[in-house]
């Protein structure tokens, strides 16, 4: 899922310029938004986010693609923003934490956390919120306690223990089903 | 309770900002004409270092400069610091070597700091750094700790042979050696406590500035404690004088004990800013944080206990090895001594303790506080010995430490500390209750049938939190006083700021703190703002750890409004035109027995600053006040945890089944907050029994240097928790707290690994338990072990 179309060009001009000083132009929508920028073409998506776009929401917390604080919603599915280069992701449609709420009302899950105590440093959190909401869209909204704590294997907390964030996704979920029933 | 005062479960006011992608931490934070540090870290774990070749880097695109050991001596840029003496047994003080920002001349762990590349991007300071040629002569690295003090073993730092840093000791070695000389049953037991790497998931990072208009420079970090940062780096590391020095603590990613030390990567930020003259930004990667983060516990011990033959403890006597790394951090020697053998009277009666600890220096990362710092060592030590002597005795194992238990208080101690209040009966009862205790027999025969093992461990810990009385560490050693501070300024509106030389980074004190101040003046939580975490802000403050902020931070914040009440007492007797020693103050309102008028906090906000209805001469005006608290005691918080495991033999997996904690942290102010701590805590000592532990193999490499090798606790790996309490308020601070952050960590390894003995039937298995270390002790029955 993170090879994207344009992923063979960004290589074959990162081949023509050993020491990756050439750019790209990428065009995204990020949070609505429609974005456009000359990036170099080593750039990591959730660079672009955090120093292109200031969207600093979006954490790195790992250079392994194993702790899950970069977690953004591309295309509508979860992925670590530190694993793709944005070169990959022309064309593409982009969500980050910022853009979760909507209209200045809180999405469910945000909720959901807020409620649960969820967070403490809050750190993982953003990403842990959008590998949650990811999950719903995957594993619907009735989430038991095994399915959510297996689900949450990409992400990492060194605060909370889970337990909060388990109860949260479990709520979170439960509440996104009123949100959706109400789109309908 | 009011909704928002003390003990209610008020939903934190931090969280807005954090679940909406709005925090702001240090790496979030980029300043004009930033520039960005790239660190040359040694690959060898010891090596004499011959030439250092800048030339390449320096020619290549966007690299700013090159600095290196020599060029921060020419400075005469102090070294890092440890801020606490120890004395060896024989009187001598302790054995450190220096501890530079750059090497000089040597390296001495894989990680360690040889230059600092400034470049004009991040890619671009990396891409100069793969370019710098450092000519090393390997020597033989020290990384056994048990071995490193043997003649002959390579020497890590020159002042300190044998690398010994100290020989130190507590308590009375002959009333010990007379106790155990007359005991019935002695129990033996060979420890270590397994090396752990913190690894909060936001890594540090710093930002260094120079203004040269204001000759002052600025820095942001990652730091649990900005005010003692800005002192070790204006005293001693030399960078600034203290009024030109401005240290910020944004919004901190969790810390666990890792951002209390002042490290080599702030010291080159805020040096290199005036050197380049732009600011220098530097984000440690994952990488980084395993090399040269400090590392936790890492303790070889051999305990033993002696029992009289009604199975009442007469005496205990351990002796241990502590892993200091390669260099003595900023608290590092007092972690593994006077946060450690104090602590090992339990919560029992012993009459007689006595310990031995050797410092001891390795080509390893540097070793220093991490959640618990030297208190999780101790439990772990005591809970394994009282686990033990309980099965080898045949008794209970709930019922040998009841038996044990110090029922009375204040209970002197014959290791320093005297224990102010607890009632350890009350925990060890709610905790076998919600446990479901008597239904173990039933839950172990059912694991059987499905040829399961089933075991049960218990964790009765104690701590010595609200570190600390200052006079009393500094008897012992410490180079600081240990106090906290608060200001409490009130605005004309009646909205209220506090000041606290406390630092939260997870634990809440945005909402805790307001909450006191809620209940005190009687006005809503979001009046009140609690500022932390910029010496330019607060004046002083001594920063967050050892679960010192509720019991130390939130007394002076108490003091202070103390202070605020009798001033608007004043205030409020000249507007209602009565005596002011007749004014109450309650829930916000002020009245008088002499008048029917009252006022509300806001009103006599107003008044106390237009000052219209007293004179000067009369009263100041204004409403603002601050406090120094210092406690007269450490807190102990304590508390029973009960972890149940199943061992799948074939596999060696072990599941925990059920936790149960019940513990006392004296008055709350946020449970929902508390438990938040409490689970946390738990995991991560939930993660030391099962998952964690770092490893170097013989040449020094560190080869848990990743998420991918070193094993952090998923949600998976995790039960939910039931947690409990039990309350006792402290005598020693105004509000009884206990403090509540380090407990899990401290509890929790004991419990686990006296669960999994249980289950096995025998007690030889080391930390961590992973699947293959249980597969082979499942492997080994106990009737085989007693034949052999």
């Amino acid at each position: 899922m993170f090879f994207r179309k344009n992923q063979a060009a960004a290589a074959a001009q990162g081949a023509a310029s050993p020491q990756s000083a050439g750019t790209t132009r990428v065009a995204m929508t990020v949070n609505g938004k429609a974005v456009s920028a000359d990036v170099e073409s080593r750039t990591l998506l959730v660079h672009y986010l955090r120093e292109h776009l200031r969207l600093t929401g979006t954490h790195v917390g790992c250079d392994t693609s194993q702790c899950g604080a970069c977690v953004v919603q591309l295309d509508g599915r979860a992925a670590k923003s530190c694993t793709v280069l944005a070169a990959s992701c022309d064309g593409a449609n982009v969500t980050t934490i910022e853009g979760l709420a909507q209209g200045g009302k809180l999405h469910p899950m945000q909720e959901a956390f807020r409620e649960h105590h969820g967070l403490q440093c809050g750190f993982c959190t953003p990403g842990m919120i959008m590998a949650a909401v990811d999950i719903v869209n995957r594993k619907g909204n009735q989430l038991d306690e095994a399915t959510i704590r297996h689900e949450l294997e990409g992400n990492l907390c060194r605060c909370t223990g889970y337990h909060n964030i388990v109860a949260a996704v479990k709520a979170g979920a439960a509440a996104m089903s009123g949100m959706r029933q109400a789109a309908e | 309770m009011s909704a928002t005062g003390i003990g209610a479960p008020v939903r934190r006011k931090e969280d807005q900002r954090f679940i909406t992608g709005k925090g702001q931490y240090t790496d979030d934070i980029n300043r004009p004409g930033q520039t960005y540090a790239v660190f040359v870290r040694s690959p060898h774990a010891h090596a004499n270092l011959k030439r250092i070749d800048t030339a390449a880097a320096l020619r290549s695109p966007g690299c700013l400069a090159v600095y290196t050991g020599a060029d921060i001596a020419a400075d005469k840029v102090g070294g890092l610091i440890c801020g606490w003496m120890i004395h060896s047994k024989d009187g001598s003080p302790m054995k450190a070597g220096a501890h530079p920002a750059l090497a000089q001349g040597k390296v001495r762990y894989v990680g360690d700091h040889v230059a600092v590349v400034i470049g004009e991007t991040l890619a671009q300071a990396k891409d100069a750094a793969e370019l710098v040629t450092v000519g090393y002569e390997a020597l033989p690295a020290v990384v056994d700790l048990a071995s490193a003090q043997n003649p002959g073993q390579a020497q890590v730092h020159a002042e300190a042979p044998n690398n010994t840093v100290y020989q130190w000791h507590l308590g009375d070695k002959a009333a010990v050696d007379a106790a155990f000389s007359n005991a019935r049953h002695v129990t033996r037991i060979d420890l270590v406590n397994n090396r752990l790497i913190p690894n909060a998931i936001e890594p540090r990072a710093a930002i260094g500035e120079y203004d040269s208009g204001q000759d002052s420079l600025t820095l942001h970090t990652t730091s649990q404690n900005p005010h003692v940062a800005r002192l070790v780096l204006a005293a001693f590391i030399g960078l600034a004088p203290e009024h030109k020095l401005r240290v910020i603590a944004p919004d901190v990613g969790g810390g666990f004990g890792s951002k209390i030390f002042i490290y080599a990567e702030e010291v080159l930020c805020l040096w290199a800013a005036r050197k380049v003259g732009r600011p220098v930004k530097w984000t440690g990667d994952r990488s980084e944080a395993f090399l040269a983060d400090a590392h936790g516990r890492d303790h070889a011990t051999t305990a033993e206990l002696a029992l009289d033959g009604d199975g009442r403890i007469l005496a205990l006597r351990a002796k241990t090895k502590a892993n200091l790394g390669g260099y003595l951090s900023t608290f590092a020697s007092s972690v593994p001594t006077y946060l450690y053998a104090p602590l090992l009277s339990g919560q029992y009666n012993i009459p007689a303790i006595y310990c031995e600890v050797d410092g001891v220096y390795t080509n390893t990362a540097p070793v220093d506080a991490y959640r618990g710092a030297g208190r999780p060592e101790a439990t772990f030590v005591v809970e394994r010995l009282v686990e033990v002597a309980a099965r080898q005795t045949g008794q209970d194992p709930a019922e040998f430490r009841r038996k044990n238990f110090i029922t009375s208080f204040p209970h002197a101690t014959p290791v320093i500390m005297t224990y102010d209040a607890g009632d350890y009966g009350a925990c060890l009862n709610k905790a076998l209750e919600l446990a479901d205790h008597k239904g173990v027999a039933a839950r172990k025969s059912e694991s059987a049938r499905k040829g399961l093992k089933r075991g049960i461990g218990f964790s009765a810990y104690i701590e010595a939190c609200g570190i600390a009385p200052s006079q009393a560490v500094g008897s012992l050693g410490a180079g600081v006083g240990l106090w906290e501070s608060a200001e409490v300024r009130v605005n004309p509106t009646g909205s209220v700021e506090v000041l606290t030389g406390s630092h939260s980074h997870g634990q809440g004190h945005e909402t805790t703190f307001a909450q006191l101040v809620s209940e005190r003046l009687g006005i809503p939580i979001d009046q009140i703002t609690v500022v932390h975490g910029d010496t330019d802000k607060v004046q002083f403050g001594m920063g967050t750890y050892g679960s010192r902020s509720g019991a130390v931070g939130m007394s002076a914040i108490y003091y202070a409004i103390d202070k605020v009440i009798v001033k608007a007492k004043k205030v409020a007797g000249f507007v209602l035109e009565v005596p002011g020693d007749t004014v109450d103050f309650n829930q916000g309102i002020f009245s008088s027995k002499a008048t029917n008028k009252t006022l509300t906090f806001p009103e006599v906000a107003l008044q106390a600053y237009i000052a219209h209805k007293f004179t000067g001469a009369q009263l100041e005006p204004g409403l603002k006040e601050g406090a120094f608290f210092d406690p007269t005691n450490f807190t102990f918080p304590s508390g029973v945890h009960i972890c149940e495991v199943e061992i799948d033999p074939d596999t060696g997996a072990t599941r925990i089944d059920r936790w149960t904690a019940v513990d006392d942290f004296g008055t709350l102010i946020n449970p929902m907050i508390v438990e938040g701590q409490v689970h946390g805590g738990v995991a991560q000592g939930v993660g030391q029994a099962l998952l964690e532990g770092a490893v170097y193999d013989k040449n020094g490499q560190l080869v848990t240097a990743s998420f991918m090798d070193y094993t952090m606790p998923r949600a998976g790996d995790l039960p939910s928790l039931k947690v409990d309490m039990v309350s006792t308020p402290c005598p020693s601070n105004p509000l009884g707290i206990k403090g509540c952050g380090e407990a899990g960590a401290i509890a929790a390894p004991a419990a686990v690994i006296n669960a999994i003995t249980d289950a096995l039937g025998h007690e030889d298995i080391a930390m961590p338990a992973t699947p293959l270390a249980v597969w082979r002790a499942a492997q080994k029955s106990p009737a085989r072990m007693a034949a052999e």
